[in-house]
Formats: structure tokens, sequence, C-alpha cells
């Protein structure tokens, strides 16, 4: 064996090593994340483990979701103020909010105003010296219209922003307590740009929020420290570690090995075993999202009322719950989830019927009917398996005798041929909700305006659409919860969708894990979350 | 040797460009764009997808967009990640060197079972450990390396105990990135155990990488060596009364090295293919894991970039083999 081969020996160690996982040190806290992120400004992208490695624990909004809630609490700003009109809202910032120091930047001044001013202009203000840095999308912030929505934001002093709108909006709290809203320091953002390299506050996050950035490997390890002057207090443990773990099965066996404390995204065919197994703390909630089959309204014979809902009562939906996701799911009657206020339970759903559903499609005169069912090629939490979801469908419609064929495209491209109005049959989609209000459930999907666009059904009904618009404009969350169940209850009766799914959130923990809440919008959220 | 060395290196200037033609056409001809990926179900008005494809350059024919990214890499820029938005060349370099510690020990495994296994098979053709060598060689080749990873980890990290479940180091310890490569920058680390804890978390990865070149490695050496055998020169040193293991070490072993050498040097292909599976089941962060991420997110200048860089390494090593064939055998000449 020449030297070369001993040192390769050497290098390899091909020597079992009898070696048990290591245990991590107290109050050192790891998650076993899904992904890289895909970078560390929440401005840029909308990917959820990307918002939890920044916004969800970097960083501050003015306005923030309660932890395990979609409540909205005082952030950064400890008060705000509504003009009569709707059109103004005032915010009165903390004082004493201290942004991270790093090894790059250590902050000569606590949060203020021109911080939360530069955070917005940076996405709002073609001529932002930030705004082309590191070629900006801000995607989530022109979703939710912030470009036609924000007319000026006017710094009034130190610690007090007024944001001006063009019109009344109500769900602008909500709009800014999500993640695109995170603020951040100018100060820092001047420094870097003196120095050259405007771009590293995008690559290394400086934010107000309960953990700072220490390094970042890709694809490897995420690690963070507490802030010891977060402004709600030091969090309980003392470092937070992201091990970047893209297989499900691979993240399980890290937590049972304790490589782990807390995991993403378990497999849905292993929560059985979870539940069971007594090292594990398997937490569940109803996700924020519903799963749909929209049939485009504006086609031929799905303009019809009666054949929707015919075609919804020959689909047998707990059966395919039961099987595309094995117990994480549940049946969908309303176009929101369960979770949300306004939700309507005294909604009746369709009864799985084939019979009746046969004989209304007769009377409705379609006979024979050859349609296409369109199954996404991506699983999302509402819809895990869309091509098993189809195929079910397939067999159900079969049996009142109609004939689908499944069709399926790459993603990008089925979300852009689903758009056009004249897609053919019914396409399976789904939402996640990113802020809490019903608005953003009901505008963003079956709102008129949305036709051509996120209302896959192509779906425009007046009295609907009455309802929706009204609740927009309203500030009374009561009067708005009575419209958006009386939408709720047209919604059931015009049936543009198949409502199908809801999924059930799981979050396996370790038993050590104390005090860890799963965010209803989907996040991961530490600050709080002690180890025993 | 040198015209030779000169003439395989023209030679590779073409490949090199068709290398960089095809990964742009075949990128480019995946339906759907990075820009509509980005907004996934949010969608995007068209107005708004308009500018951003203006802004990344993408509503340009596809001959200037070629021939400004053909610009950028004479100049030595592969662009940027329109994801992360950091240089590709960046990225590229920062998780190479893990696929390369990976695969050299990979490929290291591969060699060192199976060329002694193929070898012993040879010589003791149709015996109990030859079809044991053949039906392991076979179960390995068509092993899922998925289902293969998986089951390793069961049995060794979570029945046994005995390795991590994945990752490259534990997270007790924090080693600066100083070469890329874990087990040198575990002992430059100075840190105690951290070294061991390094090659700890190699095992596994390695094994399951380097099962189906081992399989094909004993194969083949095991075909090579059976042909050698056979011939007048090994029978004629047989007769001049040499011992079997200068026989078979020496004359027979030195021949059958030839298709060998060429089976170990296709399997760096191989190599990079398998690092796709193998690195997303053990959270190994390599390039095979990036590639596939990008190609998802039509992450156009890193697939690119990605490809060359990959392509080039390829064809570097498949020059070094032809190299090695005179070194190995010296009747082999370097001429046309």
């Amino acid at each position: 064996m020449g030297k070369t081969t001993k040192l390769l020996a050497a290098f390899c160690g091909f020597s079992l090593l009898a070696l048990g996982a290591l245990d991590i040190q107290a109050k050192t806290l790891v998650y076993c994340s899904e992904a890289s992120p895909e970078g560390f400004n929440p401005a840029f992208y909308t990917g959820g483990n990307t918002l939890d490695a920044t916004s969800k624990n970097l960083f501050n909004k003015l306005v923030e979701f309660e932890r395990g809630t979609t409540t909205l609490i005082p952030g950064v700003a400890e008060a705000w103020e509504m003009s009569a009109d709707g059109k103004e809202y005032t915010f009165h910032l903390r004082k004493g909010v201290k942004f991270h120091t790093t090894k790059i930047f250590a902050p000569t001044r606590e949060l203020n105003a021109d911080d939360v001013i530069f955070s917005f202009m940076r996405q709002l203000d073609p001529k932002n010296p930030f705004y082309k840095v590191s070629n900006g999308t801000y995607v989530y912030f022109n979703d939710m219209g912030m470009p036609d929505l924000i007319k000026e934001i006017v710094k009034v002093d130190d610690h007090t922003v007024k944001f001006i709108l063009k019109s009344k909006h109500v769900t602008m709290l909500a709009d800014i307590a999500m993640d695109f809203a995170s603020i951040q320091s100018k100060e820092y953002a001047d420094k870097m740009m003196a120095a050259g390299t405007p771009e590293v506050i995008d690559q290394e996050p400086v934010g107000t929020g309960p953990f700072q950035f220490v390094s970042y490997q890709k694809d490897a390890v995420i690690r963070y420290k507490a802030n010891p002057d977060y402004w709600m207090g030091k969090a309980p443990i003392d470092d937070l570690v992201f091990a970047i773990t893209p297989d499900a099965s691979v993240r399980y066996q890290k937590l049972k090995a304790g490589e782990c404390h807390v995991m993403a995204m378990p497999n849905p065919a292993d929560i059985a075993a979870m539940a069971k197994d007594p090292e594990v703390n398997l937490m569940q909630l109803e996700g924020l999202n519903v799963g749909y089959l929209a049939y485009n309204t504006m086609q031929k014979p799905f303009d019809n009322p009666k054949v929707r809902k015919a075609l919804n009562m020959a689909m047998n939906k707990k059966a395919i719950i039961d099987a595309v996701f094995q117990g994480a799911g549940k049946v969908a009657k309303n176009p929101l989830p369960p979770t949300i206020w306004s939700y309507n339970d005294k909604v009746v759903d369709d009864p799985y019927d084939p019979a009746a559903a046969k004989k209304m499609l007769d009377e409705a005169g379609v006979k024979g009917l050859k349609m296409k069912v369109w199954a996404m090629p991506v699983s999302r939490p509402y819809n895990p398996n869309a091509r098993r979801m189809a195929e079910l469908i397939q067999a159900d419609w079969a049996k009142v005798g109609v004939k689908v064929e499944i069709v399926s495209y790459e993603w990008a491209e089925y979300l852009k041929s689903g758009q056009a109005k004249d897609h053919d049959g019914a396409i399976l989609l789904g939402w996640t909700g990113d802020n809490g209000d019903p608005d953003n459930f009901l505008a963003t999907n079956t709102s008129c305006e949305s036709v051509g666009g996120n209302n896959y059904a192509e779906w425009c009904y007046k009295p609907f659409e009455d309802l929706i618009q009204k609740a927009k404009v309203v500030s009374d969350q009561a009067e708005r919860t009575k419209l958006y169940e009386q939408a709720q209850v047209i919604f059931k009766e015009q049936a543009p969708w198949a409502t199908i799914s809801h999924s059930l959130v799981s979050e396996p923990l370790r038993k050590e894990v104390v005090n860890y809440k799963i965010d209803p919008l989907g996040g991961h959220i530490f600050y709080g979350v002690d180890l025993k | 040797m040198a015209a030779f060395f000169l003439r395989k290196l023209f030679v590779l200037l073409p490949t090199f460009f068709g290398v960089t033609l095809l990964a742009f056409v075949f990128i480019h001809m995946l339906p759907g764009d990075p820009i509509l990926l980005m907004a996934g179900e949010h969608g995007m008005s068209p107005e708004r997808h308009a500018t951003l494809m203006k802004e990344f350059g993408y509503d340009r024919p596809y001959y200037i967009q070629y021939g400004l990214y053909l610009k950028g890499l004479f100049h030595g820029n592969l662009g940027q990640s329109i994801i992360t938005r950091k240089p590709v060349l960046q990225e590229f370099l920062t998780l190479f060197p893990a696929t390369i510690e990976l695969s050299v020990c990979a490929i290291f495994i591969a060699v060192f079972f199976g060329l002694p296994a193929g070898m012993i098979a040879a010589t003791k053709r149709g015996s109990v450990f030859d079809h044991a060598v053949m039906t392991g060689a076979l179960a390995g080749y068509s092993m899922p390396i998925f289902w293969w990873g998986l089951l390793l980890i069961i049995f060794f990290s979570g029945i046994l105990g005995w390795t991590p479940v994945s990752g490259r180091i534990s997270l007790m310890f924090f080693v600066e990135p100083t070469t890329g490569f874990m087990l040198i920058d575990s002992l430059l680390s100075d840190q105690a155990g951290a070294f061991r804890s390094a090659i700890s978390h190699l095992i596994l990865p390695a094994l399951v990488l380097g099962t189906i070149p081992l399989a094909v490695i004993a194969r083949q050496t095991r075909s090579a060596m059976l042909e050698v055998l056979g011939e007048d020169y090994v029978r004629t040193a047989r007769a001049k009364g040499l011992g079997p293991i200068r026989v078979i070490g020496v004359h027979a072993l030195r021949n059958a090295m030839i298709p060998v050498i060429t089976t170990i040097g296709l399997q760096v292909g191989t190599l990079f293919a398998g690092a796709i599976l193998t690195e997303t089941i053990f959270s190994w962060p390599g390039i095979g894991k990036w590639m596939v991420d990008s190609i998802f997110r039509r992450d156009y200048p890193s697939v690119q970039g990605g490809l060359l860089l990959i392509a080039t390494v390829v064809m570097l090593v498949n020059l070094v083999v032809d190299l090695l064939y005179g070194l190995i055998n010296p009747q082999i000449r370097y001429m046309d």
C-alpha cells in the first residue's frame, strides 16, 4: 500500500467509530429545517423556510402577530391611531429598541422613524438607492398591493411615523404585520453603502429581534445567538441552530437521535409513529389553508351552478382526505379555514350522494361530460399529493358518467395557464393565509378583480362581490364577521369551487422542549421556547 | 507526451463551448420562468412580470442572452444567482469542496474494496467467493441510493447509534471553513474531537455514494482479469516458475488495469450524479443538491455555471485518466 493510499485511508477513516450522537450543550436549541434560506432579507422572498430564518426570529415589525395566534399585538410600534376617514395610520414607536451588534456593525443609536421609512421606501420607491440592490423583487410587498396603496410615509418626529394611504384599507395593520414589513437598520444600510458593499445588508442581517445572526454555511447550518438587549427580554435559550436537513425521514431520525429538538414538515406517513414515540411530543393544529378544485365558471357547463353543485356531491371528500392526507387533513366546507375569525360553521356541506348528483346532472342536461382536471405537480400543505387526489376524483365522477382526463404542467406554467380565462375544466389548487384576515382568502381568490389572476374559478358574482367589498371598508370586526358569514353562505350555494381540504399542521418536538407554540401562519418562532 | 497533452487540451476547448451552449439551451427549453416561480401561488400581474423580466434581462432574444453569458465567461464572470443574489462562482466554490471530499472517499472505498474483490473473484472463478462477489456487485449496482442511504441511517444511526444521522460535523463544533474540506478544517481548528466527528459523519455517505462504483469496478476488474489470465504471456510467466502473487500482481493486473482505469475515470461522472441523492439524504452541503434546487427554481445563471464547472471537472479527470494509461502500460504511446 503506497503512501497515497495510506493517506487516503487516514483521510477517510474506514474503521467504524462507535460514536453515539453527540449531545448539544444545554440551552442550545437545534431546529431541523427543510431547506436553506434563499437569502436573509425577508422582503425579497415568500418561502416559509426563508422567513423562519429571517423575519420570524431576527426582525420585528411595527405590528406583530401574537405567538400561536393571528391576533395583532404591538411590535416596535407601541401604539397607533387611524384617522376618521381610514386613510392615515400614525404609529408611535417604542423607545429603547436596539439593533443587533455584529462583527461588522455596532449601532450608535436605537430604532427610530428613519429605520421604518427606510424599510418601506426601499420596496416602494424605485429611486431609493437600495431599491435595486441585490436585484430586490419585493414579491410580497407588491402582492399585497402596497405600491397602489401607500401614498406617502411621513416622519412626524423621531418616534412617530405616519402612513398616508390612497384609499381606506381595513387590513392595513394585518398587512404590515407580515414578514416583508420587517424593520431594517438605516444606519447599517448607510454604512454598507458608504463602504461600497450595500448588498451585505441582505446577506448578514441586522434586526431588532430576539435572536441575532452569527453565521451561515449554505445547505448545512445557520447559527444564531440570543439578543441580550431584546426589548421584550432575552430569550430563555442561549443559542439557536438551524440544521438544514432536506429529507423528512432523515429529520425524523435526527429528532429521535437527539440531534435536533424541533423538526419541520414531517412525512404524513411518519405521523402515526411520531404520536406513539415516547421521546416525541407531536403538536397539531389546523392549518390556515384551504385546498380546492376550482371549476372554470366561464366555461360551459360549469357556468351553471347546478352542475358544479352536482359534481361536488359526486365527490367523496372524506375518502379523498383519508387517502391523500393519511390523517393529517380535514374536509373543508368553506373557502375559509376554521381557524380564521368569521368562519361560518353553520354552513352545511354538500352531502356525498352520487345518485342525487347524477339526477341533478341529468336535469341540467349534462350527459356524457368529458372534462379535464388539473393536478398540481408540486406538494403543498393543503394538497400533499394532487395527482392522487385527481385520480380519486376521476374514479368518483366516473360513477356519475363524467369522464375525467387528468392533466399536469410544470409549476410556473400550471399557474400561468390556470389563470387564463379560457383554461379548460377544473383546477386543483389552494391557498395559505398570509395575515389571518378573511380578506386575504376571499378577495385574493374569489373577487371579480382577481378574475384572470388568482381567481382560478374565473368567478365574478355580484351578491358575493358586494359583501366582500363592503367588508374591506368596514372597520368594526363584528360587522365584518357578519358580512363574511353571509358571503360563505352564497359561496356554498354557487359552488365555484369544490372546497376539499384543510391540512392539519404537525410539529414534532422532543419532550424536553417547553413553551413551543405552533404558528397558525406556518412559521417557526423560537422566542419564548425553553429546554427542560 | 506534451504534444498529446496539448492536442487533448485543444479538443477540450470546443467541448467546453459545446457545454455552454447545451446548458444554455436546455435550461431555457424548460417550461416556466424563474420570475413566475418566485411569485408562486400569489401570482403576478402581467405588467409586474414584464418589468421584472426586463430587469433581469430575460426579455431579450436568446442569442443576445447567450452572447452576454459568453462575454461574462471571458471575464471570468459566471453571473449571479437570481435566488440568493450571490455570484455563481462563489456559491460553487463554497459547496464544491464538500462534494470533492465525499467523492474522493467514495471512490477510495470503491477502489479499495472493488479491485481486490474483482481480482480474487477472477482467480477463484466459480468458487463461492466468486459467486458472492458477483451477487453482491449486482445487488450494489441495482440498489436505489435513496433507499440504501435511509437503510444505513436507520441501522447504524437509529438502532446501533454508531454514526450520526446526517451533516458534516457535530453542531457542537464551530469549524471555520478555511479550505472547505471538513477533515482538514477540523484538524486545523484544534478542537478536540472535531476530526473524529467529521470522520464519523463521512462514513455513511461515502459508503452509499461508493456502492455503485464499487460494484462496477469489482465486475470490470473480474472480467478484465479473466481475459488477461488466459493470455499466453501469463501462461509463460507461470511456466517460468513465477509465484502466483507476481504473476497476478505484476503481469496480469497491470494489463487488466487499462479498462479498469477507464471505468474508474467514467465513474467520476456517475459520482456527481449519485451525489445529488446522497447529499440530499445526508444533508451534505455539496453541489449536487445545489444544482437540483437551481433547476427547480429555474435559476438560469446557477444551472449554466454549475453545469459548465462540473463538465470541466469531468473533462479534466478524463484527461488525467488518458495520461495514466501511459504510466501503467509503457507500450502505449501518445501518438496519432
